[in-house]
């Protein structure tokens, strides 16, 4: 099958190691992978934080780019979330009727990593290896938008080597929400430091998620403490086998 | 203009015209078995209702009562007192005992309707005990077929278990000030 | 804001009742999350009622189907609401009742205290109602030398403690048992001094002390979960009984209801009242609720006075995404399970309504601009959206509020320049490979600037990469 990737700003600029890897596991997994270099940003930030207006390029640039194709892919559930429920909603508000329907369009063919795998590819043993104690946390957009459910976890039950722990309160959020984590960095910080204490009450040396942008929520505060727990998307879990480990 | 055509203007204004109402999807449960008594006892009895069953009331309520007072309603049917009761004012009793218009199994729900047989709403208020008679034909699984059979002109009242509060770090406690103790006699015929 | 037909959308007024805070949110949320007391108190009330309010869910088989029912009964009433206020005050006019319609708060207070001094009373019970407080109805009262006297605990516990309401159902969540005690203690007159902390005894505190205050006060003020416009019947969800003394013992009730609290007919009690007490207070049924039809003779007041109140409300209702705020029924279910709430807890919002729907509602009812902190007081992670009874997408209506409220310059301007720059993928690549970025904002970021210092306050920046995917891509 011939998949479009798109990256999502986040992953291409900081966190290229989540697309390389979806990339490379498509690929193990016989299908051709294509990334269309107009793309840049699905303009979720922008919406978000409420600049509506300046993210109606983006969404036109999102829907050009990837109207050609059949399937895309997106590391991330809530750049796919965004694309899926908010795209429309900036074209109607624009008047934009015609971009709305093409948005729409693109939205149904759009996928996040897991849903991809399990719903279109069919597929759930995608043969990684991955010897580690690792903790999933659900994220909210992935969780709640998307409604993903246990499609990361059933993807994670068959890595060999890999130790899945549950993590205790799994569906509260971590505190990032995009501008939230700077427009109100005291409360965010207060949900990271409950997230990061449920992470480490697991014992677990990696924290994988759906999405670069909790990840590096999470991943920053771990690191600020020193914690030694890693945070590692789930393309790059289910990218390694015993050839290439990350 | 008055506040009323001032309101319903701004309100008119805000909808701009006829907005579309949506149909009312009524897919939720609407026809149910009949009612499951143990039900109703199991769910009256987990919000710290006392359940009764048995043919005598007046029996029944002579145990309940003991030697406290009690207020009734005008249309209580004389075969549910015991002999015995010593009948006072509404602001003497220790207790009152009335009849219902309808219990709900579901909820662990009693109705009052202000029928002669249970009065007015201040009898089952004050005293610190109610004993409620139930009839088995009284009994309906849901809340749809409550709202049906209850008249919405009567002043109502819905009871499910005695008084309570969540008030103190969201947990249930019984007790505040309405009646500390609900007595239901399920009526056996 | 489009406005139809001529009239102007009128916001809740400056200067009255409770719907504006002191400070912006983050600053207020900041004290609220170094109170440890105030966390825990919070963290085990809030996950106590989760677990509860689950469960009882779990019993029905038709939650999502009830859920559906009660939103589009909302919309519906929404769509109809001129004609079914009408019909409202027609029926409860018919039963022996009096309808007054209040545009603001201002208006709302006049009335009710207008009809106070009429019956000549020095004192009125109060059941709790989040109108009254939204309006500041106490303050009016009091300066009119009239004393309100709260009746439900946790009210009593928020005036004995010259307090505010920090929650929309227990408005002393913040308050722990032994907490409690001790403002019952020092308040409470007549309490006995041997008070323990264990919940049973703080109740029947409280049942001797309103007791006598129950059988000699003339008038009562309420609000109203429901106005049914079919039959004129008014309802009133409770747990207590001090609601049934207030709606039962005095000769006068005055009922202040805002106008979106209208049901279309009887029967659609049996939506509501299925998804009401289980979203929020976690039981099958709250022990009490009363339905009243204007005046029974013989039995409870023989004076009733309904207030339709506006107070912002129809400006709310013309925003049309916005006006899913209104279909609000007060459950606190989103409370309950945000996570913000959770830890900042309610006086942070500023608002009588706190949590999800007071970050929506309140900057509506008062107008973005007074309250433009609200609608980022969110992560939009969800979870309210998920718990609504009615299914309000409150979500969708924050980030549709964040585009009407001011924004910072500075924010502007680099918001701009990102979508500008993400709308050109060449100069979107050169920047990407700026890697000064790193050297700007020093190690793991503890350089940035304000406000993104608040970032790397607690989390480290990750190290940027050698080469992006998008160079990575080219050179494969
Ligand atoms: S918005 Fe929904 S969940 Fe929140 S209080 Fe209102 S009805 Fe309840």
């Amino acid at each position: 099958m011939r998949i479009a990737l798109f990256a999502t700003c986040l992953a291409d600029t900081m966190f290229p190691a989540a697309a390389k890897a979806t990339v490379r596991l498509l690929e193990r997994l016989g299908h051709e992978v294509v990334f269309p270099e107009a793309q840049t940003c699905c303009g979720q930030m922008h919406i978000n934080t409420g600049y509506q207006k300046e993210a109606l390029p983006l969404v036109r640039r999102y829907v050009r780019t990837f109207e050609p194709y059949d399937v895309i892919v997106a590391p991330s559930g809530s750049c796919t979330g965004s694309i899926r429920h908010q795209h429309k909603m900036v074209a109607n508000a624009a008047g934009d009727s015609g971009l709305a329907a093409g948005a729409e369009q693109v939205a149904t063919r759009t996928y996040e990593l897991s849903e991809l795998l399990i719903d279109v590819l069919k597929v759930e043993d995608v043969g990684a290896y991955y010897p580690h104690r690792v903790t999933y946390h659900p994220t909210c957009h992935s969780l709640r938008m998307l409604r993903v459910g246990d499609r990361p976890l059933r993807l994670l039950r068959h890595v060999r080597g890999l130790d899945l722990v549950e993590l205790p309160a799994a569906e509260q959020c971590c505190g990032f929400g995009g501008t939230f984590a700077v427009k109100n960095a005291d409360t965010s910080t207060a949900m990271l430091a409950d997230k990061m204490r449920h992470v480490l009450d697991t014992g677990a040396d990696v924290c994988t998620a759906g999405d670069t942008s909790c990840l590096m929520h999470i991943g920053g505060g771990l690191s600020r403490l020193r914690t030694g727990v890693k945070t590692v998307h789930l393309a790059e879990i289910l990218a390694s086998t015993e050839a290439a480990t990350v | 203009m008055s506040s009323k055509d001032l309101i319903l203007g701004r309100v008119r204004s805000a909808l701009g015209g006829h907005p579309a109402a949506p149909e009312i999807p009524r897919s939720y449960r609407r026809d149910f078995p009949p009612a499951d008594l143990d039900v109703l006892i199991e769910r009256l009895v987990d919000y710290k209702a006392v359940v009764h069953r048995g043919a005598d009331v007046a029996a029944i309520v002579g145990d309940i009562i003991g030697a406290g007072t009690l207020v009734v309603p005008p249309g209580l049917p004389p075969e549910w007192l015991p002999p015995e009761a010593l009948l006072v004012d509404v602001d003497e009793a220790d207790g009152v005992v009335t009849g219902a218009a309808v219990a709900i199994a579901e909820t662990g729900t009693i109705v009052l309707d202000g029928s002669p047989d249970q009065g007015r709403r201040l009898l089952t208020l004050l005293p610190d005990l109610h004993i409620c008679v139930l009839r088995p034909e009284q009994v309906v699984a849901s809340v749809p077929e409550a709202v049906a059979r209850l008249d919405p002109t009567r002043p109502l009242t819905w009871i499910s278990g005695p008084s309570a509060t969540s008030d103190i770090e969201l947990n249930r406690v019984e007790g505040v000030h309405g009646p500390r103790n609900l007595h239901v006699i399920l009526l056996e015929v | 804001m489009s406005t139809f037909l001529g009239m102007p959308v009128a916001h809740a007024p400056r200067g009255v009742g409770h719907l504006r805070g002191d400070e912006p949110f983050p600053a207020a949320a900041r004290t609220a999350l170094a109170n440890p007391q105030l966390r825990r108190n919070l963290q085990h009330a809030t996950t106590t009622i989760r677990g509860k309010s689950g469960r009882v869910i779990a019993e029905l088989p038709d939650w999502q189907e009830l859920r559906a029912a009660g939103s589009a009964l909302k919309a519906y009433t929404m769509a109809n609401l001129p004609r079914l206020l009408e019909q409202l005050e027609e029926k409860v006019t018919a039963a022996g009742g009096v309808v007054h319609w209040a545009a603001d708060a201002a208006e709302a207070n006049r009335i009710v205290t207008g009809l106070v001094r009429a019956t000549g009373e020095q004192r009125v019970i109060k059941i709790k109602s989040m109108a009254t407080q939204e309006i500041g109805l106490n303050e009016a009262l009091e300066d009119a030398g009239i004393t309100p006297v709260e009746t439900d605990l946790a009210e009593l516990i928020v005036q004995l403690g010259d307090d505010k309401p920090s929650h929309i159902l227990v408005p002393a969540i913040h308050r722990n048992r032994s907490e409690i005690r001790e403002i019952f203690l020092r308040a409470m007159p007549g309490v006995d001094p041997a008070l323990t902390d264990d919940p049973p005894a703080l109740a029947a505190a409280a049942r001797r002390y309103l007791r006598e205050t129950f059988l000699t006060t003339k008038v009562a003020v309420s609000g109203a979960n429901f106005g049914i416009a079919e039959t004129g019947t008014l309802t009133v969800v409770e747990s207590e009984g001090n609601g049934r003394m207030c709606l039962t013992l005095p000769d006068t009730l005055i009922t202040v209801m805002g106008i979106e609290k209208v049901v279309p007919t009887w029967q659609d009690l049996e939506v509501f009242l299925q998804l009401l007490p289980r979203a929020s207070t976690g039981e099958r049924m709250n022990p009490y609720t009363s339905m009243w039809h204007g005046v029974t003779p013989g039995d409870g007041p023989q004076n009733f006075h309904l207030v339709l109140l506006d107070n912002g409300r129809s400006a709310v209702l013309a925003d049309e995404v916005g006006r899913q705020a209104l279909h609000c029924i007060r459950c606190s279910a989103c409370l309950n399970v945000c996570p913000v709430y959770e830890r900042t807890g309610g006086h942070a919002y500023g608002s009588v309504y706190p949590g999800p729907i007071g970050a929506v509602l309140s900057p509506q009812l008062t107008g973005v601009e007074d309250n433009a902190s609200l609608p980022y007081a969110s992560s939009l992670c969800g979870a309210c959206f998920d718990a609504c009874p009615v299914k309000i997408d409150i979500p969708s209506i924050l980030v549709h509020l964040r585009n009407q409220v001011p924004h910072p310059a500075g924010e502007k301007a680099v918001m701009a320049a990102a979508a500008y720059t993400m709308d050109r993928p060449r100069l979107y690549a050169r920047a990407q490979r700026a890697a000064k970025f790193a050297k700007l904002v020093g190690k793991r970021g503890r350089g940035l600037p304000p406000p993104l210092n608040g970032w790397s306050a607690a989390r480290d920046l990750p190290t940027p990469p050698a080469e992006t995917f998008r160079d990575w891509w080219r050179g494969r």
